[in-house]
């Protein structure tokens, strides 16, 4: 990575910090409801591995931990806030909320709740991209304890052997919720449990966005090259707990602690201050100028927004209903 | 007699029942080091260690079938499904191994497993969080299926579904848990078939079930106080089977029905509750049974389509009211 693209990307995640922060404040106002899983911590891994694809190119599925990947492929942020907000001008027209973002404009291909419910989809976005002759790739961004389900070995499976153009990258933060790694999954690192479909597979530090980004190239290279999937394993954290009930018990405040010293956006702020291409006051000032962004542009525009009307409440239920398609009927001319 | 919430109701019957044969166990996401999601296997893992209380990966169709193989052994297993919308997963396991095992096996295996999940819609938890299920299980055969409206059924449901021989879903709510209620201090078992009377009255019978239940009771005394109307609230805790008899003699009495349900209409609890009235006492209807049910939407995200999406003792009420031709 350039030093000017280093720059925007501690600008990027700043900005997805400061937003996922935001959030948890907008919930404890009531401004937000529902469940609310938040990003921080792990903000290296979407930008590590997105600075090497093609944001708003390459089709990206999640899971319920989604506003940054959204936010990363290019969904506006206002209207991402707006969708938590419930508003008719949010991302999904506040029928979604948080744990479904989606942009499809952007090739964000949503956020799902169910744990392990975007394996095959991904594998299946593949499998267009693959008949249509694209040169794009699907990326499936999910955690360490979706593999769990008989889903992830199902799709690994088919992935490989219809040799499909899809990244999965695994956000291994060793937690499933209140669960531990080593409590719930018999190996811990989870790129060697792809080994037997023959899927090449790498793990690296998702802490620090240059090693990712280096890693994250060869995975997308290989994939976007016509050999079939790969598997990227990323060593990261969630600071917060998992969803906003949880008061973390089930981990050390030590742990934390040490996780906390290895902060994504401040090694790559230090990296750049020791270089000598950004000072303390200047990333100080970004922060400020992030807040002020989010105050005034993201937040105001959520509150400022209509909600949807109650005698919509059926609209986007079925598709042909609402554009009267004449094999409804069975008149098609 | 204690006054207790559902939750702790749901962890005493499993305590008694671990504590009474060593082959009860319980199994989920997070029940055990955590102490469950809705705090229903609270200190469970303290006391009867991780072989017999287990904390499983994020597996469901995977444990829910290690359930059941260990049932055919004479293992009863607790299932706990953390929340109803994943148990999609685990259907092809409860229903294709444990709802058939006994018949398609000759009556050699059984298959004494508890399922319980967490149904019904929160807060805002939008699409993929908000199922009410009822529907698809109750129409399984080989399978019962109860739901607690109260602190009592819910200690008493379980503890039966635990001593009974065939596999028993157990559908909870998720707004209930905190609930508190009174649940006898002695041993007690609730039926697992039949129906509650929970309210007598005259002139019309409401049905409802779990949640529902409380806004039939709520729309009985406005009926009651404000319209001079008396009605009759049936709580049908099982849903597998129904209680045919029970709808018959109140429907004989009263003459008029509504069905309250949070699940949407089209096959659920209502129209059966309907097939039944018609096959049971048709001629002793005085107008037509009235369903009161959400709307057929995937659950809306916004607070205020989510609300307009679910009925509530308000609805019901108008629904009396327009059977009497008063709205
Ligand atoms: C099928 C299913 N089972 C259980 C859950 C409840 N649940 C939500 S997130 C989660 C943990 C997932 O952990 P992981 O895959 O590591 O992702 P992380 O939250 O750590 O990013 C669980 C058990 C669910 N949403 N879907
Ligand atoms: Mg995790």
């Amino acid at each position: 990575m350039k030093i000017e693209g280093k720059k925007r990307v501690l600008r990027e995640m700043v900005l997805h910090r400061r937003f996922e922060e935001r959030c948890y404040q907008a919930y404890i106002e009531r401004k937000i409801g529902g469940f609310l899983h938040l990003y921080p911590g792990q903000e290296a891994c979407c930008n590590g591995v997105m600075e090497a694809a093609r944001p708003g190119h390459d089709y990206v599925i999640t899971g319920y931990r989604d506003h940054v990947h959204a936010i990363k492929c290019g969904a506006d942020p206002k209207e991402v806030m707006a969708e938590l907000y419930g508003k008719e001008t949010g991302s999904s027209k506040g029928r979604g909320g948080s744990m479904h973002i989606f942009d499809a404009a952007h090739r964000f291909m949503g956020g799902y709740a169910l744990v392990g419910g975007p394996f095959p989809l991904a594998a299946g976005i593949a499998k267009a991209i693959q008949l249509k002759g694209g040169d794009e790739i699907a990326i499936c961004f999910l955690g360490d304890a979706a593999n769990n389900q008989g889903v992830f070995h199902e799709t690994l499976n088919m992935a490989a052997l219809w040799k499909l153009p899809v990244l999965f990258v695994c956000e291994n933060n060793l937690y499933g919720i209140g669960t531990s790694i080593e409590r719930s999954t018999a190996v811990i690192h989870q790129h060697k449990r792809v080994a037997g479909y023959n899927i090449p597979a790498d793990e690296c530090d998702g802490q620090d966005i240059e090693i990712v980004y280096e890693h994250a190239r060869k995975a997308v290279d290989h994939v976007r090259s016509g050999n079939g999937p790969f598997f990227l394993e990323l060593m990261t954290y969630r600071y917060r707990g998992h969803s906003m009930s949880d008061s973390r018990g089930y981990r050390s405040r030590e742990e934390e602690e040490l996780w906390k010293q290895r902060d994504p956006i401040f090694i790559l702020r230090d990296r750049l201050i020791a270089a000598g291409e950004l000072t303390m006051e200047a990333f100080e000032a970004l922060e400020k100028e992030t807040d002020a962004y989010i105050e005034n542009e993201v937040i105001k525009f959520s509150e400022d927004s209509p909600e949807p009307r109650v005698e919509d409440l059926e609209k986007y239920v079925l598709a042909d209903r609402e554009t009267q398609t004449p094999w409804l009927t069975g008149k098609a001319a | 007699m204690a006054n207790i919430m559902y939750w702790e109701a749901i962890q005493r019957a499993h305590d008694e029942e671990m504590t009474r044969d060593p082959l009860v166990i319980c199994m989920g996401e997070d029940i055990g080091v955590a102490g469950g999601t809705y705090k229903a296997t609270k200190g469970l893992y303290e006391k009867y260690g991780p072989l017999r209380v287990m904390d499983t990966p994020i597996s469901e169709g995977g444990f829910t079938g290690l359930a059941i193989g260990a049932s055919f052994l004479g293992v009863r297993p607790i299932v706990e499904i953390m929340s109803v919308n994943f148990a999609w997963l685990a259907m092809d396991q409860m229903f294709n191994s444990a709802a058939k095992i006994r018949y398609m096996s000759g009556g050699q295996l059984e298959a004494p497993c508890v399922f319980r999940s967490a149904g019904g819609a929160a807060h805002q938890l939008g699409a993929q969080h908000s199922a009410r299920m009822e529907k698809v299980f109750m129409g399984i055969a080989g399978l019962r299926v109860v739901t607690p409206s109260n602190p009592k059924q819910a200690y008493g449901l379980l503890k039966s579904a635990i001593r009974s021989n065939d596999p028993v879903f157990i559908n909870e709510h998720e707004l209930m848990y905190n609930m508190k209620g009174e649940v006898p201090d002695t041993e007690y078992f609730h039926p697992l078939e039949g129906s509650d009377v929970t309210r007598s009255g005259t002139d019309v019978t409401l049905f409802g079930y779990n949640i529902s239940v409380h806004w039939c009771l709520k729309a009985a005394e406005i009926l009651d106080k404000q319209y001079g109307i008396s009605a009759e609230v049936v709580d049908l805790y099982s849903l597998a089977p129904l209680d045919r008899a029970g709808i018959k003699a109140s429907v004989s009495k009263t003459h008029r029905a509504v069905i309250a349900e949070e699940d949407e209409a089209p096959v659920g609890v209502g129209s059966e509750v309907i097939a039944i009235i018609n096959e049971e006492c048709f001629f002793e209807l005085d107008a037509a049974p009235v369903r009161v049910h959400s709307a057929l939407v995937p659950q809306p995200y916004n607070h205020t389509l989510e609300k307009a999406a679910i009925p509530d003792h308000e609805d019901v009420v108008k629904a009396v009211l327009k059977l009497f031709g008063k709205a």
